[in-house]
């Protein structure tokens, strides 16, 4: 993934210590806790908020009822307007919609019909918040932006390298989701709620009477928010004319024999279980997608588990690129125990990466993150 | 906290005077201008001196301006109302494609491509339900050909709706020559005045107009009170059902400071257009001249059209006018992107893009709109801080090219 933006003529973070901090709020406790953590450090602050996706675009996804604390929801873009209100600073709402359209939402549903488990939100974090949002905010003045993620920054006076380390509150670790980021972004970032626990952020909402305080929490993907992801993927293609058609096709066997046939590989994640279609004496789960024969390969757990896999566009964070094979613990997924690894680069930005023990369900698509310990070495996308 | 406001066209202050001669009607004189008693009459009596004011602004009878809640109200039953009207049907219509297969049955509406939202959408309902639509382009500089308006008329054109100053570039309209065309082809003729009115002398039979819009916070009335012109004769069908105020026309209790506020406000506005358009229009060549001066590749849009005195709409060569406005504001200019009704939105002005601008042009235009009360020294600040808040974003733009050259 390439960040291209130019970031050469303003001072950056060292050069000006009080400056301007513009803070990506989304409405919801988090970002307007950081606002009132960055307020009584004694920062000027200002607020920016997203409107990335238009909900009325895919009536059909609306359901029944109006849910709550959807993506761009006028509720939260009021709600992130209330906070900035409360606590008076300056709040503006921008439009992203064209950014985050091109450079997670198309990227997310082509993923998916190529038959692999796509994260939208490291995609969204690399490609639009410290992106042109990150560059609109220096734009407007401000020399940083402070995000409501749960992570932590740190410079290493030695390496003079920016480093990403997890959160304090393991729970709420969001690092996963930004290895992404290049020194530039990172120098310029700022995660107010890396030192925090979930518990002590609401009490910091409380005791600064924010309006979003009780707030309960959104887990699911923004512009997904009824979680499914098939629903959405379908109704997107319609609307922007890609072509489900040629979409059934057959689950098979590791040796080829049909079990099955499905509709569409984008119904499918490695590792899945549910939802094949068909009864098997012993539990079968999806091993691999093949999009250019359309079929679904299906066997039983232990092959699912595996030992090495290559991952490309590897970013390294915390260190310079290593010139020989580094062993980290290596996490493929969101909810995924880090496990001891061997990362060996090939060539620029690909890897094969090595686990000690085998793992279960390395699926293409996801991220993987090399940790030392707290720090994030770096990332990939598993190919 | 924003020093100076170049955004008048947005809205305007309420005038002192204007104020003062509201505040006795939420109060000592609150009565209900249709009720028989005394009090009511004096609020009668307020709402109808009011309206000889409005009138007396646009050169029109007393009788013939409705008190409305404002321009978008204004503009939706002058189209809505012919309409209605001409093809016998009550409102909100129903699909006139239903009815009958007569072209006569389908009207037809002659409009603009540069209108504002609240006449665009009408018409874009109207044509749902039917009616054709023509839209006439504009040249570069904004401003229609009277002559494409001869040439489009049908026989079974029953309305032609062009605003007189555009509120993004301020570009006037030839409303003369089309009134005389719409006069001679006796075809209603409504006019969207909401940006001239206050700003520039109009007089309805000057430019045989039948139904023209005005907005009182335009003005330096309140927000919520404005006017339709109905020229006397005129068939209209109402747009809201209820009671018999304003003759059937518009019922509802009239909104009385609001009425007292834009009546004052259009006897304080008609003695001083002159000298007020001779003070803003000096402030703002003085900002345009400036701006040139200033800032490198950047252009004047509409430039060359007969414009009101207070409007600029000027194009930096890559720049997100988003991010220009929220740098501004937080330097202490508000200005903004083309229309405050249309902020938010992502497609780029359709003013901008109707006189030639790209999407890319026209996402880079801001307007600066100037009032009866900005003083010098704002415009001094505003030439201070624009090219450094265009500087700052330049240097940080993936798309501004350095290039010497002018655009």
């Amino acid at each position: 993934m390439s960040v291209t933006a130019e970031f050469d003529t303003l001072p950056t973070r060292e050069e000006t210590q009080r400056g301007l901090v513009a803070i990506a709020m989304s409405g919801g406790v988090d970002s307007s806790t950081v606002a009132a953590v960055l307020q009584e450090q004694g920062h000027p602050i200002v607020g920016l908020t997203m409107q990335l996706w238009n909900q009325r675009r895919l009536p059909e996804l609306q359901g029944d009822g109006p849910k709550q604390h959807r993506c761009c929801s006028l509720d939260d873009v009021y709600d992130a307007k209330r906070v900035a209100q409360h606590l008076n600073f300056p709040h503006y709402v921008v439009n992203f919609e064209e950014q985050f359209e091109q450079r997670v939402v198309r990227p997310f549903v082509d993923q998916y019909l190529a038959g692999r488990t796509p994260i939208a939100c490291t995609n969204c974090n690399t490609n639009v918040k410290f992106e042109p949002l990150l560059r609109m905010a220096r734009q407007i003045g401000a020399e940083r932006l402070a995000t409501g993620h749960y992570a932590r920054i740190r410079k290493n006076e030695q390496t003079a390298r920016w480093e990403l380390l997890r959160a304090r509150d393991e729970s709420k670790d969001q690092s996963y989701f930004l290895w992404g980021l290049s020194q530039e972004q990172l120098s310029r970032s700022e995660f107010p709620l890396g030192e925090l626990n979930k518990e002590e952020v609401r009490a910091l909402a409380r005791r600064t009477n924010l309006p979003v305080a009780e707030k309960p929490e959104s887990m699911e993907l923004c512009f997904v928010p009824s979680g499914n992801y098939v629903q959405f993927i379908q109704a997107y293609s319609r609307d922007a004319g890609i072509s489900l058609s040629q979409n059934e096709g057959d689950i098979v066997t590791e040796d080829g024999a049909v079990v099955g046939h499905h509709n569409g590989v984008h119904n499918f994640t490695i590792g899945q279980r549910k939802g094949l279609g068909f009864a098997a004496g012993k539990p079968l789960y999806v091993l691999s997608i093949d999009p250019e024969n359309n079929r679904v390969v299906v066997g039983d757990d232990d092959s699912l588990r595996t030992t090495s896999f290559e991952v490309n566009c590897v970013n390294w964070v915390s260190i310079e690129p290593p010139s020989a094979s580094i062993r980290a613990t290596v996490k493929i997924r969101h909810k995924h125990e880090p496990a001891p690894a061997v990362v060996e680069a090939l060539g620029d930005s690909q890897a094969r990466i090595t686990f000690d023990a085998p793992q279960r369900a390395i699926t293409p698509g996801q991220g993987a993150v090399f940790y030392d310990g707290d720090r994030v070495l770096g990332g990939a996308w598993i190919r | 906290m924003n020093l100076v406001y170049l955004d008048y066209n947005a809205t305007t202050p309420v005038e002192p005077q204007v104020l003062d001669a509201m505040l006795p009607y939420f109060s000592a004189d609150f009565a209900n201008a249709s009720s028989i008693h005394t009090p009511g009459q004096r609020a009668r009596a307020a709402v109808e001196t009011a309206r000889e004011q409005v009138a007396a602004l646009i050169g029109a009878r007393p009788q013939e301006i409705v008190f409305t809640s404002g321009g978008t109200e204004s503009d939706n039953h002058a189209i809505f109302g012919v309409i209605a009207e001409s093809v016998g049907q009550a409102l909100p219509p129903v699909a006139f494609s239903s009815l009958a297969d007569s072209p006569l049955a389908k009207p037809h509406i002659i409009t603009t491509t540069i209108e504002h939202e609240a006449v665009l959408n009408a018409c874009q309902a109207l044509e749902k339900q039917g009616v054709s639509l023509t839209y006439l382009p504009v040249d570069r500089e904004g401003i229609v050909d009277s002559e494409s308006v001869r040439v489009a008329i049908r026989p079974e054109t029953a309305l032609i709706t062009i605003m007189h100053a555009n509120n993004e570039l301020g570009a006037v309209q030839p409303l003369e020559e089309i009134g005389r065309i719409a006069k001679e082809h006796k075809i209603y003729f409504h006019t969207d005045a909401v940006q001239s009115a206050g700003k520039i002398p109009i007089d309805v039979n000057d430019v045989n107009v039948d139904l023209l819009s005005l907005s009182g916070h335009k003005l330096y009335a309140p927000k919520g009170a404005g006017a339709l012109y109905v020229r006397s004769g005129t068939h209209l069908r109402q747009l809201l059902y209820g009671g018999h105020h304003q003759r059937g026309f518009r019922p509802g209790t009239e909104n009385v400071g609001g009425i007292v506020g834009l009546g004052k406000a259009a006897e304080i506005a008609r003695p001083s257009l002159a000298s007020d358009a001779k003070h803003v229009s000096a402030l703002r060549d003085k900002l345009e001249r400036g701006l040139l001066e200033r800032v490198p590749q950047i252009r004047v849009n509409g430039a060359l059209a007969p414009r009101t005195p207070n409007t600029t709409n000027v194009m930096f060569a890559g720049i997100e006018g988003e991010a220009l406005v929220i740098a501004l504001d937080l330097k202490g200019l508000a200005c903004s992107v083309g229309a405050a009704c249309s902020s938010g939105a992502v497609e780029p002005s359709h003013v901008l893009t109707a006189i030639g601008l790209s999407q890319e042009e026209a996402k880079s235009s801001l307007r600066f709109s100037l009032g009866r009360h900005t003083a010098e020294s704002e415009i001094d600040f505003a030439l201070r801080v624009i090219p450094e808040a265009v500087a700052q974003l330049r240097a940080l733009s993936p798309t501004y090219l350095r290039a010497p050259s002018n655009v």
